[in-house]
């Protein structure tokens, strides 16, 4: 009965416009539990299963003879298939994720996100661009240079379009929402318009190719993907750190952000870099995944606020338990069958969104 | 004395209009200086350009013997501080995050307590917790203040004391919060901050300020003490309006508007 009336309290004192918030410790805490209890779920299930007491056997935490004739398969599905592919999505999850929240702090604007203005079919056309034109160009044997070329195309057309994007929309230090949001509408049908030149020229290899990059998969995820998400990981969570006050001034406004000492100029160019830097990366592994940008931050600045110290790094774990559920989903639903994840995000991302957009239509003025 | 605040022959040309007009401008520690003049006479650009933001067509500005404009941000922000006219947040920050972000990089401990007293100097210590964009126009304005406030205390504290520069402070206040900013400023002007405010009510300026600049057209038309820049044949002149002049016990002018004129 107290418990009720406290929470009643709470939820009233929540809608007078105070903020209730945990400790930045608890939640960070909690997230990383997530990640890892949601990632030890998918370890177990897929086309094939392997149950829970076979793991530590698999993983080689120690022998188990009861473990006995399954142990080479599990090992195998493990090992090649399953952490490659967990793994990737958790990195692609946070990539997505604190790019939606970076886009949104530079925009002020919890309705930004990379898949939704365009930045990630910006890097989509660049990577089937160069899936069409690198086959024609450099012929069979070089086809191990697609690896690192596509990584490259797809930061390159997403740090173009992103460029664009904000070159349109500001003006004069202000950025126009308005005219934010219908530049990158502009900008993804471009973008879409190429994809479909794309794959009306592409031969029907090329075009199995293209149509993962649009419907966004991780079924493609291997170890030397991996090594291409790490590092842009673990530069971005640095970079993340080093632009969170700066980010939590500018929601002042570009003027007032620099009459607080920030240098605006600076802080935008390192939010464009990185945004296009992670989404880039992501979508050359997994093609395009929309909503986990937005969806993210938003669910998180309910619960923790939007001081971007503790935004960025949560949004990195939410985004990796959100993505490796999504992509379990993906791989078991339809089981043996691996359906695109980009559907699946889409299907609950979408209906957020709108939902979002209802809410806030008294707050955010389009 | 030296001035904390000189501009030189100040212009600023915006797609061939002349905004603001070759102006000279000295402000000294601790002086109060309202800035004022009718609708387009370029104040808010005035202002604009005297914080660094923007930077004139011609002229040049000097903060503390040093030209403005080769201040990196975050020093820049340690000499002068500024509140914008209108400050929109669109995320759920509450008021007390909100004036931290005056304390730039100070440290933890000491930056909590000139959060502390700022949000009691505005009346706002009971809404510390909440989210600002659920406070209504004039608590915000007042949150925004107290943000500059701690800047500004931020950068008196190292460096002696600074420009603070106030674009229509009042606008969303009612009668008793403009008073109560009024003194706020001249607390800061007694302790040596130089205190320039671009003001629409001409009262309050004469209450506020103890320099007049008035501004007709790009131009600088008065500047001086508040008694000899605010006669009644000036103001006829620039807002074309019949205006009679008197005195408050303490020696305070105040307009009281006669009859309008038609617009020649």
């Amino acid at each position: 009965m107290t418990d009720l009336a406290d929470s009643r309290a709470e939820s009233a004192k929540r809608r007078s416009g105070y903020a209730l918030r945990p400790a930045a410790s608890l939640t960070l805490a909690g997230l990383l539990i997530a990640v890892v209890g949601v990632a030890l779920i998918a370890l177990t299930v897929g086309a094939a299963g392997i149950p829970l007491a076979r793991l530590p056997a698999a993983l080689g935490l120690w022998a188990d003879a009861s473990a006995g004739p399954n142990l080479a398969r599990d090992q195998l599905v493990l090992w090649s298939i399953r952490i490659p592919r967990i793994a990737a999505a958790a990195m692609v999850g946070g990539l997505l994720a604190a790019s939606g929240a970076i886009m949104q702090g530079l925009f002020r604007n919890p309705l930004a996100d990379p898949a939704l203005v365009g930045v990630s079919s910006g890097g989509a056309f660049a990577a089937a661009a160069a899936i069409v034109f690198t086959d024609s160009q450099i012929g069979e044997s070089l086809r191990f240079m697609q690896n690192q070329l596509l990584p490259v195309a797809a930061f390159t057309g997403s740090l173009a379009t992103t460029v664009i994007l904000y070159r349109i929309a500001s003006r004069s230090g202000r950025t126009s929402i308005a005219i934010f949001l219908l530049a990158g509408i502009a900008i993804a049908a471009i973008a879409n318009a190429g994809i479909g030149l794309l794959v009306f020229i592409a031969d029907d290899r090329q075009l199995r190719d293209i149509t993962f990059w649009l419907l966004g998969s991780l079924s493609g995820a291997t170890w030397s993907k991996l090594a291409t998400l790490a590092p842009v990981l673990g530069v971005a969570l640095v970079a993340c750190l080093s632009i969170a006050r700066g980010l939590d001034v500018l929601v002042l406004g570009e003027a007032e952000a620099f009459h607080s000492g920030v240098d605006v100029e600076r802080l935008k160019r390192i939010s464009i870099v990185l945004v296009s830097a992670m989404t880039g990366v992501a979508v050359s592994v997994c093609g395009v995944v929309g909503f986990v940008g937005i969806v993210v931050p938003h669910l998180l600045r309910l619960v923790i606020g939007p001081a971007h110290r503790l935004l960025l790094p949560a949004s990195i774990l939410l985004g990796a338990v959100l993505m490796v559920g999504a992509d379990t989903l993906a791989r078991t639903i339809v089981a043996p069958a691996d359906m695109p994840i980009g559907i699946l995000t889409a299907a609950i991302g979408a209906p957020f969104f709108l939902a979002m957009l209802l809410r806030q239509r008294g707050l955010v003025s389009l | 004395m030296t001035p904390i605040l000189a501009a030189q022959s100040l212009s600023m040309v915006v797609g061939g209009a002349t905004l603001v007009d070759t102006i000279d401008l000295r402000i000294a520690a601790g002086e109060m200086v309202a800035i004022v003049g009718p609708n387009g006479a370029g104040k808010s650009t005035l202002l604009r350009m005297l914080s660094g933001d923007l930077r004139p067509t011609r002229g040049r500005i000097e903060l503390k013997q040093r030209e403005i404009h080769t201040y990196p941000p975050r020093q820049l922000a340690h000499h002068r501080a500024m509140l914008s006219q209108h400050v929109t947040v669109t995320f759920p920050f509450t008021v007390e995050e909100i004036v931290h972000m005056g304390a730039g990089d100070a440290g933890r401990a000491a930056a909590q307590r000139l959060v502390d007293a700022a949000l009691g100097e505005v009346g706002l210590a009971h809404f510390s917790n909440r989210q600002l964009p659920t406070l209504s126009g004039g608590e915000q304005q007042r949150a925004h203040l107290a943000r500059v406030l701690v800047q500004l205390a931020c950068g008196e504290a190292l460096h002696g004391p600074g420009l603070l520069l106030l674009d229509e402070p009042t606008s969303s206040l009612d009668m008793r919060h403009q008073i109560d900013l009024v003194e706020t400023a001249r607390r800061r002007a007694q302790n040596g901050t130089a205190v320039v405010a671009v003001l629409h009510d001409l009262n309050l300026a004469m209450r506020f300020a103890d320099r007049i600049v008035l501004l007709h057209r790009g131009k600088l038309a008065v500047d001086g003490g508040r008694t000899e820049a605010m006669t009644a044949e000036t103001i006829r002149r620039i807002f074309e309006v019949d205006v009679e002049i008197d005195y408050t016990e303490q020696g305070v002018p105040f307009l009281l508007p006669q009859t309008m004129r038609p617009v020649a």
